[in-house]
C-alpha cells in the first residue's frame, strides 16, 4: 500500500469513527435518575379570593431579581370588568407590580376607562403564572436545550446555555415567558424552584394575604391541594392548546382570556 | 474520483464539528428523565437553579426579635399579611440588610383599601375609601397604625 | 428601567405584560434571505438540470449569486440573537424537535452542494487560472493571494482532459436535481418555524411551509433577472464607453440581456406567482369560512390594521401589478425591471405581514400591538435591529458577489459547463 492510500484510509477511517462517535454521544440517553414517581409539582389560583393586591407580583420580583421597574414579570394579576352591557374590560396596569389603586381601566396607549359602579355586572381578579405544563410547547422549540422539564415537571431555563433567538417565547400560548432585562435570556417562572426543593414556598403563594395562590404536589394523595384539583370543580387555561397546564383555577370565568 | 473530492471536504467538516463538539458541550449535556423532547439538557443547571439564594424568610423569621409588632399584627385583620409585604424581603437581615424599608407611601395601603366595587370578587368586602376624596395626597399612616389595620387611631399630629 | 423590546412595541387595548415585538426586522429579512437563496438555485437549476438552454448565462450566474446570498443568510440571525457568541450551540447541541435547530444542518447541507456545484462548474477555470499564475514570474501581493486561492480550490484535481470535463458535468447535473428538493426544504423549514407555533393564530397553518416555498421561488427568480438586467445593462455602458476594465469585451461581443430571455424566465416567474397567491387566498378564505376564535382579531388585523400593508402593498402593487406588466405582449426590459423591483418588494412584505403581522395582536384576541421600525439608531440593539442592521445585511450579497466575481467570474466565460 503506497502512502497516498494509506492516508486516504486512515482519514475515512478515523472520520467513520468521530462520525459513530458523536452520533452515539447525541442520540443516546445520559444515564439519569429514577424518575421521581413520587413528586409532581402542581398549582392552585382561587380567583374568588384574589383581591388585586399585587403583593405577589412584588414578592416575585424581588425575590428572582428581575428588575422592578422593567415592564415584564414572571408572575402578574389581571383585572376584568363586565358591564351590564356585556362589554368586557380587561387590564393588568404594569403587570400589577404595585397593585390596582384606581378603578379606571388601563386601555394602553395613554386611554383610560372610568367604569361607573351601577354598569358593573361582575368584575373580578386573575392571577397568572408559568403553567409548567407537561407537554410545554416552550420546551419543544428550544433549538439548543436550553431549556427544559425537570423530573418533578418544572420547566427551567439554562442562563447559560440560551442563545436568545426568542423561539420559546413565541411558542408560549400563554404569554409567560420573556427576555431577561440584565440577562439578555429567556426567562420565566419556575415556581421558586430554589424555595420549593428546601421545602418553603414560593414567593407569591408567601405573599398572597388570602390564600388564592397554593402549590401542592399531585402524586400525594393528601394534599389538600391535590384534594380540591380532585375533588372540585377546577379548570385550566387554553386546553385546546394540548400543553396540560398544572396550573388549575378555581372561578375561572368565560371572559378569561 | 476527483468528483469525490468536495465530498471528502463536506466530510471533513462535519468531522471538525463532531470532534469540537467534545471541547465545546459539557459532559453532563445529555437526554434525561423526560426524553429528547423534553429533556435535553444540561443537567448541572437543576442544582444551580436549587442553589439560587432565598430572599424573602416569612413571618416566623421576623417573629424572634420583631415579637412586640408581630403581637400587634397577630391580633388584627393584618394579620393575614406577611411582614415582608410591606417592609420587603428580609434576605439576612439584621447582618444584611441593616435596615428594612419603612414604606409610607399611601400606594402601599391603597393597592387594598382603594375600594373597587366588584360583585363576586373578594375585593368589594374590604373596607375601602375613593383615594381623591379620602385625604387626597396624604399618608395614610398619619391617621391609621398599620399593625393594627383594622383600629384607624387618631394620632396626634 | 426598559424591557429592550419597548423601544419598538407600542401596546393598545389588553396585552399580556411579557408580550412584545420580540421577532422584529430581522426576522423578516431572514426568510426574505434564504427565499432568494432556493430561488435563485431552482432557477439555475432549471438550465443544469431541464437543459433549457437559453438559460445559460443567467443559470450561472443565479448560482454564484445563490452562494453570495447564502453566505450573507445567517447574519439576520446573528443579528437578532441576544447571546450571538453562542450562535454555535446549535450546532454543537442541536434539539431536532425544534424547527430551528434543522438549521444547522440544512445550511450545511445546502451549502455543500452549491459549493460543491460551483467547484465542478468552475474547476477548468480554477485549475487554468492555477496553472497560468504558477508559471508567471515575479507575482504582485494580489496574484501571489490569488494563485494561492485558485490553488487551493482546485483540491489538487489538475485533470482537465475531456473525459474528467464530462464526469464534472454529469455531477453538476445531480446536484442541481439533489439540490432542489433540498432548497425547497431550506426554505420549507423556514415556513415550517411559523407554520408550527400553536400558539400564534395567524401563523398556525400547515399551508404556512408551502407559501413560503412558492414565494421562495418567486423572488429568487426575480431577484436574478433583476440583477442579472442591471449588471448586463452596466457592462453594455461601459462598453460603449469604453472607460472600465470590463471594456475588453466589446460592444458587440456583450449582447445585452435578450428579451426573449427575460420573457422565458418571467413565464417561470409567473407561474409560480400564481401558485403562491393562490395559497395565501385559499388560507384567508379558509380562516374567514371557519371563523374560529382567533378569527375576530385576526379580521381586525388582516382588514383593518394591517390592510395597506396586505391588500395595497403585497398583493396589489408586489403581485397584481407586476403579473400586468408582466403578461402585457410586447415586454420590453424597462417593464420587466419596474415589475421585478415590484415583485421583489411583494415578497419582502409577505415576510413582513407574516412575522409582524403575527405579533401584531395579543394572545389575549382583545388587544393590539404595532411596530415602529427603529429608523434612526440610537445605541447597538435598535442597530441591528433597524432600518440599518435591514440595509446592511440587504446590500451584502451584491458585495460578496462582487468579490466571488473576481475568482468565479460569471460574463465572458466561454469554457465552463
Amino acid at each position: 500500500m503506497n502512502r497516498r492510500d494509506f492516508l486516504k484510509l486512515s482519514l475515512r477511517g478515523f472520520g467513520a469513527i468521530a462520525l459513530a462517535k458523536g452520533l452515539d454521544e447525541i442520540f443516546r440517553p445520559v444515564a439519569g435518575h429514577a424518575s421521581l414517581k413520587s413528586l409532581r409539582w402542581v398549582f392552585l389560583i382561587d380567583t374568588y379570593k384574589c383581591i388585586g393586591c399585587g403583593f405577589c407580583v412584588k414578592a416575585c420580583k424581588l425575590e428572582n431579581e428581575i428588575p422592578f421597574e422593567a415592564n415584564v414579570s414572571r408572575t402578574w394579576v389581571e383585572r376584568y370588568v363586565v358591564t351590564k352591557e356585556g362589554k368586557v374590560f380587561a387590564d393588568t396596569p404594569q403587570e400589577a407590580r404595585n397593585g390596582f389603586i384606581s378603578g379606571r381601566v388601563d386601555l394602553g396607549m395613554g386611554r383610560y376607562k372610568d367604569i361607573p359602579k351601577e354598569t358593573i355586572d361582575k368584575a373580578f381578579f386573575v392571577p397568572k403564572l408559568c403553567n409548567q405544563c407537561e407537554k410545554p410547547p416552550c420546551v419543544q422549540v428550544c433549538p439548543v436545550g436550553a431549556t427544559y422539564q425537570t423530573a418533578d415537571g418544572v420547566v427551567l431555563v439554562d442562563r447559560k446555555w440560551c442563545i436568545g433567538c426568542g423561539y420559546c417565547i413565541m411558542a408560549c400560548p400563554y404569554g409567560m415567558r420573556f427576555f431577561h432585562p440584565v440577562y439578555h435570556v429567556a426567562e420565566k417562572c419556575n415556581f421558586c424552584y430554589h424555595r420549593i426543593t428546601q421545602g418553603m414556598k414560593p414567593a407569591c403563594v408567601l405573599a398572597c394575604p388570602m390564600g388564592a395562590r397554593k402549590i401542592g404536589n399531585m402524586k400525594d394523595l393528601v394534599d389538600p391541594v391535590t384534594k380540591i384539583i380532585r375533588t372540585q370543580r377546577v379548570e385550566i387555561h387554553k386546553g385546546e392548546y394540548g400543553t396540560k397546564p398544572q396550573v388549575y383555577y378555581l372561578g375561572l370565568s368565560e371572559e378569561v382570556r | 474520483m476527483h468528483v469525490l473530492r468536495p465530498l471528502y471536504v463536506v466530510l471533513a467538516l462535519a468531522g471538525m464539528i463532531l470532534i469540537a463538539r467534545i471541547f465545546v458541550v459539557p459532559n453532563d449535556f445529555g437526554i434525561h428523565e423526560k426524553g429528547y423532547m423534553y429533556g435535553w439538557y444540561r443537567k448541572a443547571n437543576e442544582s444551580e437553579w436549587k442553589a439560587l439564594g432565598v430572599k424573602y424568610q416569612g413571618k416566623e423569621y421576623c417573629m424572634d426579635c420583631h415579637a412586640q409588632q408581630e403581637k400587634e399584627v397577630r391580633s388584627s385583620r393584618h394579620n393575614i399579611i406577611e411582614c415582608e409585604n410591606c417592609h420587603g424581603p428580609a434576605l439576612e437581615h439584621p447582618s444584611d440588610p441593616q435596615k428594612l424599608t419603612i414604606d409610607r407611601s399611601r400606594e402601599l395601603c391603597l393597592r387594598c383599601h382603594t375600594y373597587l366595587p366588584y360583585p363576586t370578587s373578594k375585593r368589594a368586602e374590604m373596607k375601602g375609601i375613593d383615594p381623591d376624596q379620602h385625604n387626597p395626597g396624604g399618608e395614610c399612616v398619619g391617621c391609621h397604625n398599620p399593625h393594627q389595620g383594622s383600629k384607624p387611631q387618631r394620632r396626634s399630629r | 428601567m426598559t424591557v429592550l423590546e419597548q423601544a419598538w412595541t407600542l401596546k393598545e387595548l389588553f396585552v399580556y405584560p411579557n408580550e412584545y415585538i420580540y421577532w422584529s426586522v430581522q426576522i423578516v429579512m431572514y426568510p426574505f434571505m434564504t427565499g432568494l437563496v432556493a430561488g435563485a438555485f431552482v432557477l439555475s437549476s432549471l438550465y443544469h438540470l431541464f437543459g433549457i438552454k437559453q438559460l445559460k448565462d443567467i443559470a450561472r450566474f443565479s448560482l454564484v449569486f445563490s452562494f453570495a446570498l447564502l453566505m450573507v443568510a445567517p447574519l439576520p440571525l446573528l443579528f437578532h440573537l441576544l447571546q450571538p457568541k453562542r450562535n454555535f450551540y446549535v450546532f454543537m447541541t442541536p434539539h431536532f424537535t425544534s424547527a430551528i435547530a434543522a438549521f444547522g444542518v440544512v445550511l450545511f447541507v445546502y451549502g455543500s452542494i452549491v459549493a460543491s456545484e460551483l467547484w465542478f462548474l468552475y474547476r477548468k477555470h480554477l485549475v487554468e487560472g492555477s496553472l497560468k499564475l504558477k508559471n508567471q514570474l515575479n507575482k504582485s501581493l494580489a496574484e501571489k493571494i490569488k494563485y494561492g486561492v485558485y490553488t487551493v480550490l482546485t483540491l489538487g484535481a489538475f485533470d482537465i482532459s475531456a473525459s474528467t470535463l464530462r464526469q464534472d458535468g454529469k455531477a453538476i447535473k445531480i446536484l442541481a436535481g439533489v439540490g432542489v428538493p433540498v432548497a425547497c426544504f431550506l426554505h420549507g423549514y423556514a415556513g415550517f418555524i411559523f407554520g408550527s407555533v400553536k400558539a400564534n393564530a395567524l401563523w398556525m397553518t400547515p399551508l404556512m411551509p408551502v407559501i413560503f416555498i412558492m414565494s421562495a421561488i418567486v423572488s429568487g427568480v426575480a431577484l436574478c433577472m433583476l440583477t442579472y438586467i442591471i449588471t448586463m445593462e452596466i457592462r453594455k455602458l461601459l462598453a460603449s464607453r469604453k472607460k472600465s476594465p470590463f471594456a475588453h469585451p466589446t460592444m458587440e461581443e456583450i449582447r445585452g440581456v435578450e428579451v426573449f430571455e427575460m420573457k422565458i424566465t418571467s413565464k417561470y416567474l409567473i407561474f409560480f406567482m400564481i401558485f403562491s397567491i393562490s395559497l395565501e387566498f385559499l388560507d384567508l378564505v379558509f380562516r374567514g369560512y371557519t371563523a374560529v376564535k382567533s378569527w375576530d382579531i385576526l379580521r381586525n388585523v388582516i382588514y383593518g390594521k394591517d390592510f395597506i400593508n396586505i391588500f395595497i402593498f403585497q398583493y396589489a402593487f408586489g403581485n397584481l401589478v407586476p403579473f400586468v406588466l408582466l403578461l402585457i405582449p410586447g415586454l420590453t426590459i424597462k417593464r420587466a425591471l419596474l415589475a421585478l423591483v415590484l415583485v421583489l418588494f411583494g415578497v419582502f412584505m409577505m415576510r413582513w405581514n407574516v412575522v409582524i403581522g403575527g405579533q401584531s395582536f395579543s394572545l389575549t384576541f382583545a388587544g393590539y400591538m404595532h411596530y415602529a421600525l427603529p429608523i434612526i439608531p440610537r445605541d447597538l440593539q435598535t442597530f441591528k435591529e433597524g432600518l440599518c442592521g435591514a440595509l446592511l445585511i440587504g446590500g451584502m450579497p451584491f458585495v460578496l458577489f462582487w468579490l466571488l466575481n473576481k475568482i468565479l467570474p460569471v460574463f465572458n466565460l466561454k469554457e465552463t459547463h
